[in-house]
């Protein structure tokens, strides 16, 4: 098996269509498409007498990375898959995990599309939604600080006690905004132009009091999940050589911040 | 000891291990991913010059004197072994041979047990027998080990709670914890690290060190850390960053550093992972690039008491006057959140971003 499905210039239309549909599915917890990590190890059509199945396989930075997400990632990918299958009246899809100590349960569960309950049996209380929703606010709060952070540097009369006044219309246009109105709409928090930008899980405004804290904590958050993407792409390149022939750039988040905007340490 | 521009340096190298992970030693497949794991941590973060042969990293007990205290300039270090007995016929990290260094060496290491709450009341007998043969002064736990048709455990566990209690009345006060990724339920964050905070304000008598400093949580880590002064940071894994990604490390430690300030981080090298030789020549040459203006530069005294000065405290580990530093006026390293305050104002405004 080789990643030579996965280069642009040699996909059919039904691989195209099923490569943009992986590039949906994300790894929560790096806040990032699979395909722009490198995960998507292969992507092929199989001729099934009539019918185009397509066959994936997934390979991940570890064989001990967290099985949950492995699991979510998978089955998203089908899921995302099956979808393209069924608009093109197409056939099967498989989806495998390569090299991973879970790999046989959950390519079991994934076959017989036993969901994450008939995967995990008794590892599983409920659902993986909570799992989720945890992620999503990280990349929420990440991604508002990514947004500020730009703001700041670009208007040297504002510092980090007045954020809790930046509302979105504020904020410059771009990626960092767009990111985070998807963020935002993810987790059902208001997007409309008066919204204020630093809020909360739930879209509580933080006290003026305490903004330049959340400010600082944002920005630990943020650090977190650029730093632990950084370290599993690393990993998969050493794991799987040419794999970060695979990987889009990632933005190394590491920019400058200017003295001026500084929270000083609270006495 | 370290000696660099005239100012010398007492190392402690807070987490080493000594593994067996040669073939005739796995039980099964998942020893083998383990100890490729760590191979692949060790290629992907180490400089060329100092990668090791697949071979050579399987088992190394005929270089580890010479690694640590020859040429890597390590004063004392300390062994943080993981069992995994359920991936290693005798063991991942080599019990009695690590003890018997340890009991040749006593002025230069100091051997760590582990214990697994899940052995119940039979553990518990036992952990009291180590504690006597070992003159445990730490245990090391690995809440991912897996057991039986367990894959992990959390401190609050009412198991781990005896067992925690049982570290208070053995006089085992340093109670280092490695988060792993498997923990049942699977539903929630497995690297979660809530339960530390739970025993953390529990047990205010024991001292908890986070190794790796919480990562891939580090900002959940710090949160805590601000509010709970027996929690400590260790080094292990987050070092090496500081020749691949140099300006991540910077980060790391800047936050580390704004959250809980300097007195609680400890140097590690996780040899055999890594080696401490390059880890230390490069934390003594480190600055914070001058462009992070957020964070404060790293002082000579900060990196004094990373390298060595806070672990030997913690452990009782007597250091040569020249080697201390003076104690700084509190305000200059002084965390984010007063520690002294653990339920200080702002807490509850903030406990929405927690």
């Amino acid at each position: 098996m080789t990643a030579l499905e996965t280069r642009p210039e040699q996909r059919t239309s039904l691989e195209q269509d099923a490569w943009e549909a992986l590039g949906t599915v994300m790894d929560p917890e790096l806040d990032e498409a699979i395909t722009s990590l490198g995960f998507v190890r292969s992507l092929e059509e199989v001729d099934d007498g009539g019918r185009t199945d397509l066959l994936v396989h997934l390979r991940l930075p570890t064989s001990f990375c967290s099985p949950n997400f492995a699991y979510l990632m998978c089955s998203d990918s089908k899921d995302a898959l099956a979808a393209v299958q069924r608009a093109r009246g197409g056939g099967r899809v498989l989806v495998e995990l390569d090299d991973h100590h879970d790999s046989d349960l959950i390519n079991r569960g994934l076959a017989a599309d036993a969901g994450y309950k008939g995967t995990f049996g008794a590892e599983a209380e409920s659902d993986l939604e909570e799992l989720r929703l945890t992620f999503r606010r990280k990349a929420h709060t990440a991604a508002a600080e990514r947004a500020l952070t730009q703001l700041l540097r670009a208007r040297a009369e504002l510092g980090e006690h007045d954020v809790h006044a930046v509302r979105l219309r504020d904020l410059l246009a771009g990626d960092a905004k767009d990111a985070l109105v998807r963020r935002r709409a993810a987790l059902g928090l208001r997007v409309d132009d008066d919204a204020p930008v630093a809020v909360d899980d739930h879209g509580t405004p933080v006290a003026p009091s305490v903004v330049g804290m959340w400010l600082r904590k944002a920005r630990s958050t943020r650090i977190s999940i650029d730093g632990n993407a950084h370290f599993c792409r690393g990993l998969l390149a050493t794991r799987y050589p040419g794999a970060e022939l695979d990987q889009a750039p990632r933005d190394e988040g590491t920019a400058p911040v200017p003295v001026q905007l500084l929270t000083r340490r609270p006495a | 000891m370290y000696s660099k521009d005239g100012t010398d340096y007492f190392i402690l190298d807070a987490h080493i291990a000594l593994w067996d992970a040669r073939p005739e030693n796995l039980k099964n497949i998942h020893g083998k991913q383990f100890i490729d794991c760590f191979y692949d941590y060790h290629r992907n973060l180490s400089p060329e010059s100092e990668h090791w042969s697949y071979d050579q990293y399987l088992y190394y007990s005929d270089r580890l004197m010479k690694d640590l205290f020859e040429d890597g300039y390590v004063d004392h270090a300390i062994f943080q072994p993981a069992i995994l007995g359920e991936f290693y016929t005798n063991g991942f990290g080599q019990t009695e041979e690590a003890l018997a260094l340890a009991k040749a060496h006593p002025d230069k290491l100091t051997y760590n047990h582990a214990f697994d709450p899940r052995f119940e009341a039979k553990g518990l007998e036992q952990l009291r027998r180590d504690a006597e043969r070992m003159d445990l002064k730490g245990v090391k736990l690995y809440t991912a080990e897996w057991q039986g048709d367990s894959r992990g455990y959390k401190l609050t566990d009412p198991w781990s709670r005896r067992y925690l209690e049982a570290c208070l009345e053995l006089g085992i006060k340093n109670i280092h914890v490695h988060k792993g990724p498997t923990i049942r339920p699977l539903d929630r964050d497995a690297f979660d690290v809530a339960d530390i905070d739970a025993v953390a304000s529990d047990y205010t008598d024991l001292n908890f060190v986070v190794e790796h400093c919480g990562l891939p949580r580090l900002e959940d880590f710090c949160w805590i850390a601000t509010q709970e002064p027996n929690v400590y940071a260790g080094l292990a894994v987050a070092m090496p960053f500081i020749h691949t990604r140099p300006r991540y490390f910077a980060q790391i430690i800047g936050e580390l550093m704004y959250w809980m300030g300097d007195t609680r981080i400890f140097f590690s090298s996780d040899y055999a992972i890594w080696t401490p030789k390059w880890l230390v020549e490069r934390f003594v040459d480190f600055q914070i690039p001058e462009d992070m203006t957020e964070y404060a530069p790293l002082t000579t005294d900060s990196k004094k008491r990373i390298l060595g000065l806070n672990a030997a405290a913690l452990y009782d580990i007597p250091v040569p006057e020249h080697l201390q530093v003076a104690p700084e006026p509190a305000d200059i390293r002084e965390p984010a959140v007063a520690v002294a305050e653990p339920r200080a104002e702002g807490k509850a405004e903030m406990a929405g971003m927690a």
